[in-house]
């Protein structure tokens, strides 16, 4: 064992490995007009434009601009007792803090040599590849699936955290849907986001353990303006309409829950819920359908991303708009129609997506598509809706399959001296 | 699987005319060359060609909308009134690309932003070069026949699918399930084989044949597949079978919903885009649906819808085969060579006259080899509609 000692100061990857002082310049000018809360603080060096704040009101990882790249991560809890469970909550919270920030885990204490590495090692030497690390609690955290009060807060359950409905079409599959617990890692460094997911899981082990995980690459959405808009699988910009982190005011209603959003959940506030959809793609059948039908069906030109009642990228689809047919130049049955806020009482969303490739299935056909992500404020008034309506009615749905599927509620940011879940459990 | 993609076509009542060169969006670099790319500005008040000759043969135009309201581009014949070509609901801001393949002669091209009155004219000369894309009288009248000739088909069909659910319900109902069993995958079988057609009604397609699966929350399950299940109870879940007076719920809202449909086919009218991409989707539904065993979950008959879907594909490919001989002959033998192939890899698994084994006696890998011999024909089959319709 460790001789007990005063702790360490924070030693950086860097640092330990003798690249004290390295510029933490990555390249990432972009997002310089970043909001307050995503700018980095905790780190060694001070400010720097390669590593994301832990510590703050809200999680980081939900308005900072999206990385790269995606591990998710949903893990079912065996801890028998809220101790246990708190324990847990505890260790994610440190190893979070460090990996953040680009330290490793356990503080690069040097530990026997008998003795396994405190960090699993295969992120050293790399910068911190602003990695957000996100977590989330499913409905059965607070509840086993007889109803059973699992670790004392059954009663403090947010109303709107239920498993998400059965929509139209759905494919899902079970070792791919739900989970007591999530972890969204987003890196631009995919080597960044495994090396954390890896670590919570073998810090977790015994508490909890993992019950499916996701690589994502290619974010397919932009959450802020000095993000140009990434290409779907489908070839198609996407997020066009996203909530960005340069509007505070629309984050603040749409993704935000709010202190009187609900009375018996009130350690919430400040928080989200985050929906997530393994999305299958039908690449081969899309790739054969003429660009007509393609961009008929998403209500955008493919090339620039103009709605095709005309304009640029940006510019507001007008769905009145008629043409020579009497039909709408954005067709009824168009996904971006069915998605527009208007056509959605004016809810919005912050949707947060990665494409992603698993390989192929046995026919050799690519198990490709779109791992969503969206942040909401509640998902009985923005997403269900929604997506209920999408599911039956969007024309794009012949080429979907909705396989994977988890509802979790997001605690708000953890305070320095805090711990992840403490506004619940303490 | 519910198809929403023929809906706005044939419901809607949007139409293509038989023959019009308007294969949108597709481009050749090439063309950019030799004079071959027309750049066409319409604003508000100007219709700008960047050309006015051009060699005869195969003619890019590409159309942006520079005015405020939608615009549209044709190009019609000297006398100003046929229409060569044409394309509809240009937004204000966006491009089109228009291909053409025009003989030597004079051409009226006319935007129309506003998409009112007879357009801002000019004359463009298209003058010989050995290229031609002659649509010919006697090509048109090929055109004329396949639409007439799908048209006879899919009312045929429509009526067989009629009088065959007529029998299945008279089984279902008076309890005879060996023989409602039986019937179940033959009399589906017509209505696989016009399927996208059936599909295009948004009102019926949901109440006749979506699967347990497609529902939402609440939604009533009505139609095939719920017959299906009653037919085929799972063994590996709780299961009330239905009560005789139920079971003549359904059943007449079947047999009623049918009627609808067949009295509904009898009005439409086709266009050769239709019929191209119809086969095109049935292979679709082939690949999604069939070939995956989802279609009949409880009974296992995919293998003759999977028949019925190239049965359809192939008369809407036999319809148009002497239009696409004259345009594009080696398409036309490469889709005809790889219908016969996986034609006869999927007369491996029939059984008697009509029949075919349960879906559940496929090992993955010939599974995959039909998904394999799908693929490869569904790759050329998508390129029918443009080839056809240039």
């Amino acid at each position: 064992m460790t001789e007990p000692s005063a702790t360490p100061p924070p030693v950086s990857r860097r640092r330990l490995l003798g690249y004290a002082g390295a510029g933490a310049a990555v390249g990432a000018a972009g997002f310089a007009g970043g909001i307050g809360a995503a700018r980095a603080t905790d780190g060694p060096h001070g400010e720097g434009v390669d590593r994301y704040a832990f510590h703050g009101t809200h999680q980081a990882g939900i308005v900072t601009p999206a990385q790269d790249r995606l591990h998710f991560a949903a893990f079912d809890v065996t801890a028998t007792s809220r101790a246990e469970l708190l324990l847990l909550l505890k260790a994610w919270t440190a190893a979070a803090a460090a990996m953040t920030q680009g330290r490793p885990v356990g503080g690069g204490v040097p530990l026997p040599y008998d003795a396994p590495p405190g960090d699993t090692g295969e992120a050293a030497g790399l910068p911190p590849g602003r990695l957000t690390l996100t977590f989330g609690f499913g409905p059965s955290l607070f509840r086993d699936a007889d109803g059973k009060d699992r670790f004392g807060i059954a009663d403090r359950q947010p109303a709107a955290l239920r498993r998400l409905p059965h929509f139209p079409a759905d494919a899902l599959q079970e070792q791919r849907s739900d989970g007591d617990l999530c972890v969204q890692a987003c890196a631009d460094d995919p080597q960044v986001a495994v090396h954390a997911i890896r670590n919570l899981s073998r810090i977790a082990f015994g508490s909890a353990a993992l019950r499916w995980s996701q690589l994502g690459f290619g974010r397919t959405s932009s959450t802020s303006t000095s993000q140009a808009t990434p290409r779907n699988l489908f070839g198609f910009k996407d997020g066009t309409a996203n909530l960005k982190a340069e509007e505070p005011k629309a984050v603040d209603e749409h993704v935000w829950v709010g202190q009187g959003d609900d009375d018996g959940a009130a350690w919430l506030a400040d928080g989200s819920f985050l929906v997530a959809r393994r999305i299958n793609m039908m690449i081969e059948t899309w790739d054969r359908t003429s660009l007509r039908e393609q961009e008929t069906l998403v209500g955008r030109d493919r090339h620039v991303g103009a709605p095709l009642s005309g304009g640029t990228e940006f510019t507001e689809p007008d769905l009145s708009l008629k043409g020579n047919d009497g039909q709408p130049l954005v067709a009824m049955s168009s996904h971006v129609r069915l998605a527009h806020p208007t056509q959605n009482n004016g809810v919005r969303m912050l949707r947060r997506g990665y494409n992603f490739t698993d390989g192929n299935d046995d026919l050799g056909r690519l198990d490709a598509g779109l791992f969503f992500i969206a942040y909401v404020r509640d998902p009985a008034t923005q997403y269900i809706p929604m997506q209920t309506r999408l599911s039956r009615d969007d024309g794009l749905m012949e080429y979907l399959r909705h396989t994977g599927s988890g509802l979790f509620a997001v605690p708000p940011g953890v305070r320095k001296g805090g711990f992840l879940g403490d506004t619940l459990l303490t | 699987m519910k198809n929403r993609r023929l809906a706005a076509a044939l419901v809607a009542g949007v139409s293509l005319p038989a023959l019009a060169a308007c294969t949108d969006n597709s481009s050749s670099s090439s063309d950019a060359t030799d004079g071959r790319t027309i750049a066409v500005t319409s604003s508000s008040d100007a219709c700008d060609l960047s050309s006015d000759t051009a060699p005869s043969g195969r003619l890019v135009f590409t159309i942006k909308n520079t005015g405020q309201e939608v615009t549209e581009f044709y190009l019609y014949a000297a006398d100003g009134k046929r229409i060569v070509a044409e394309v509809e609901n240009i937004g204000p801001g966006l491009s089109r690309t228009l291909v053409v393949n025009a003989d030597a002669a004079t051409y009226v091209p006319a935007c129309k932003p506003g998409m009112k009155g007879t357009g801002i004219r000019s004359e463009l000369t298209v003058t010989e070069s050995g290229g031609s894309g002659k649509a010919s009288a006697a090509v048109q009248e090929q055109v004329d026949q396949a639409n007439a000739a799908y048209r006879e088909y899919v009312e045929d069909e429509s009526g067989q699918l009629l009088a065959g659910t007529r029998r299945f319900v008279a089984a279902y109902t008076s309890g005879d399930d060996a023989r409602a069993r039986t019937l179940y995958p033959t009399v589906r079988v017509h209505w696989e084989r016009i399927e996208p057609v059936a599909e295009s009604f948004g009102d019926l397609d949901p109440k006749m044949d979506a699967r347990e699966a497609d529902l939402e929350a609440g939604q009533k399950w009505t139609g095939w597949h719920r017959i299906e299940k009653d037919l085929w109870p799972p063994s590996d879940q709780p299961y009330t079978a239905l009560t005789k007076a139920e079971r003549a719920t359904y059943a007449d809202q079947l047999l009623a919903d049918t009627e609808t449909l067949h009295g509904r086919i009898g009005k439409l009218t086709f266009t050769v885009d239709q019929i191209g991409n119809g086969a095109k989707s049935l292979l679709d539904e082939v690949a999604t649906g069939k070939v995956t065993g989802e279609e009949e979950i409880w009974s296992h008959t995919d293998l003759y819808d999977f028949q019925a879907n190239i049965d359809g594909a192939r008369v809407a490919f036999e319809g148009l085969r002497p239009v696409l001989k004259q345009k594009d002959p080696a398409l036309e033998s490469e889709i005809a060579d790889r219908f016969t192939a996986l034609e006869s890899m999927l007369a491996q698994y029939r059984v008697g006259a009509d029949g075919f084994v349960s879906y559940e006696k496929l090992d993955t890998t010939q599974v995959k080899q039909l998904s394999d011999a799908v693929n490869a024909l569904s790759e050329p089959l998508s390129k029918l509609t443009a080839a056809v319709t240039l």
